[in-house]
């Protein structure tokens, strides 16, 4: 695989004197699903809006397809298709009209069977000619993805792409992803619903204030961090654990109500059957087990926090 | 890809005349009849009993300077709507993600507002024959002026929409800076009818010039030099080119 995206040193000093980016390396394979993580704030919608030419970079290269954005910024531009997190249109025009805007904007020209797929795809056949103004916040939506593929990109940003979307077109957007991936066009898309990104994506970059605080495989990430947990509700209130139970990793949450032990469930010993007799005997009843899996979310936060 | 982005230039020109076709009402009707209004109030009632000016009458005196303030407004207000809006709306994110120059841009909006401007013009010479006796003594140099006063003016236009930050600041320009000088610009008299200093006065207002200018590609004569005029419309011009290019090359209000 080569990348199609490269970020070299990339750094953003807004003109307030906020420091948004802190020397971002990056490099996204041709045909896969990045997603960008990150709380608000931290710098994922600048890192976009730099490499699709909204945001000017204060240092660093960007790299697309080979092509500098700064310098050959119209190769660049020409492959890429951007849906931004707000909704941005010509409420007057009529739906086939900014979408076909779209793509002569980009530099192509009009292909009548091309867009009439798309609309079709996106579910805005019935409403090509009725103008943006009459459409519901989802079907404006719908336009905002249509306009992006309008020119057929090879890129394609996603920021934030189902924030504030309901299920249909969460759903339909996730099947273009899909198709779009099959016929190998890049996906880049932030999300801060991490069950999404941990569905959908190849990879994952955690971003936080201004940095790049890690890139992994999501497959990888989940079986590295994956861990599960068990957690027991004791019967009674323990202030302390046990100098019994002293050679195991548990915690005491809930103001003793709890005790948390995470372990590997690819492991060939749990340690839960042990666990469990040596509790009682060490005297502690339960009245609940319960496990789950650390989700994307856990690792996240966790990373995070570990931060601050 | 490379060399134009033709499509992309005819696709915001087509979509510029779109909006103008959208609005014709207000786009077109709306200073023809301004225009009827001025020779009913101007040419008819007070023009008869005003005295020839400079061998014209008063009625025909007037039609270049109500052309040329139509050309000014209009160009102001279509370039400046044009590139405003989008800000606005946040609809620039397209244009400035999308694989076009700004020369391009800048190419195809205001071909767009000056053709506008034109038509509205040619428009209102029309509807002035109705009324007045019209002659155009130098057609070159009319239509030179015409389109050049046109482009001139939407650059300019098209700086303020980029400079402004409110539907406010948008009207500010127009009506209190450019109706002032359009009005004292010789649109309706000869700054010769004027008493000392307003005459001398008057010739620090660019808008004089053009009024001049175009004035005499219809009479052939003029209140400053023909080509003083020419130079005049040519240096507004460069200047908001120069300020254009400053623009784009700091992404001045367009990039943070």
């Amino acid at each position: 695989m080569s990348p199609v995206i490269s970020v070299s040193a990339v750094t953003k000093t807004y003109r307030s004197g906020q420091i948004a980016l802190h020397e971002i390396d990056l490099t996204v394979e041709k045909g896969e699903i990045f997603a960008l993580l990150g709380p608000n704030g931290a710098g994922k919608t600048t890192l976009i809006s730099i490499i699709c030419g909204l945001v000017s970079m204060s240092s660093g290269r960007v790299l697309v397809d080979g092509h500098d954005i700064v310098q050959e910024y119209r190769a660049a531009r020409a492959m890429i298709g951007l849906v931004p997190q707000e909704i941005a249109l010509d409420i007057f025009a009529t739906v086939e009209d900014t979408v076909r805007f779209s793509r002569g904007l980009f530099g192509r020209h009009a292909a009548p069977g091309h867009i009439d797929r798309l609309l079709r795809d996106l579910s805005l056949w019935e409403k090509r000619r009725a103008r943006v103004i009459e459409l519901s916040g989802g079907m404006k939506r719908r336009v905002m993805i249509a306009k992006a593929l309008s020119h057929e990109p090879d890129i394609l940003f996603l920021d934030e792409p189902t924030a504030g979307v309901d299920v249909n077109l969460r759903r339909d957007m996730w099947g273009i992803v899909r198709r779009l991936r099959d016929r190998g066009v890049t996906i880049i898309l932030t999300t801060h619903y991490i069950e999404e990104a941990e569905e959908m994506a190849d990879r994952v970059g955690v971003i936080d204030r201004g940095r790049l605080i890690l890139v992994e495989e999501t497959a990888a990430l989940m079986r590295k961090l994956g861990k599960r947990r068990l957690s027991i509700m004791v019967q009674k209130r323990i202030e302390a654990i046990p100098p019994a139970l002293a050679g195991w990793p548990l915690r005491l949450e809930a103001e003793g109500e709890r005790l948390v032990y995470d372990f590997d469930a690819n492991a060939p010993d749990t340690g839960i059957p042990r666990l469990l007799r040596d509790l009682g005997a060490a005297g502690i009843d339960y009245k609940d087990l319960e496990t789950s899996r650390t989700s994307l979310e856990d690792i996240f936060v966790g990373l995070v926090e570990g931060r601050a | 890809m490379s060399g134009l982005n033709l499509p992309g230039m005819w696709a915001i020109y087509r979509t510029e005349m779109a909006r103008t076709r959208r609005t014709v009402w207000q786009s077109v009707a709306t200073p023809v009849i301004t225009t009827v209004l001025y020779f009913i109030v101007f040419g008819g009632a007070i023009g008869s009993r005003m005295q020839q000016v400079g061998g014209v009458g008063y009625g025909a005196f007037i039609v270049p300077g109500l052309i040329m303030l139509t050309l000014l407004t209009q160009g102001i207000s279509n370039a400046s709507v044009a590139i405003y809006f989008p800000k606005f709306t946040r609809t620039i994110f397209e244009l400035l993600s999308a694989p076009i120059s700004s020369t391009e841009a800048v190419f195809a909006y205001i071909g767009a507002a000056a053709t506008k401007s034109v038509l509205i013009g040619l428009i209102i010479l029309a509807t002035a024959t109705l009324f007045v006796p019209v002659r155009i003594m130098h057609p070159g140099w009319m239509v030179a002026f015409l389109l050049l006063t046109a482009v001139s003016f939407g650059l300019f236009g098209f700086l303020v929409g980029i400079w402004a930050e409110s539907f406010e600041q948008l009207a500010i320009i127009p009506s209190l800076v450019v109706t002032p000088l359009t009005f004292l610009g010789g649109a309706f008299y000869s700054i010769d009818m004027l008493p000392e200093p307003w005459r001398t006065i008057s010739l620090f207002n660019p808008v004089v010039y053009l009024v001049s200018g175009f004035r005499w590609s219809f009479y052939g004569v003029g209140d400053v030099g023909v080509r003083v005029s020419l130079a005049f419309v040519v240096g507004i011009m460069v200047l908001c080119l120069a300020l254009l290019w400053w623009i784009f090359r700091t992404g001045y209000r367009l990039k943070p």
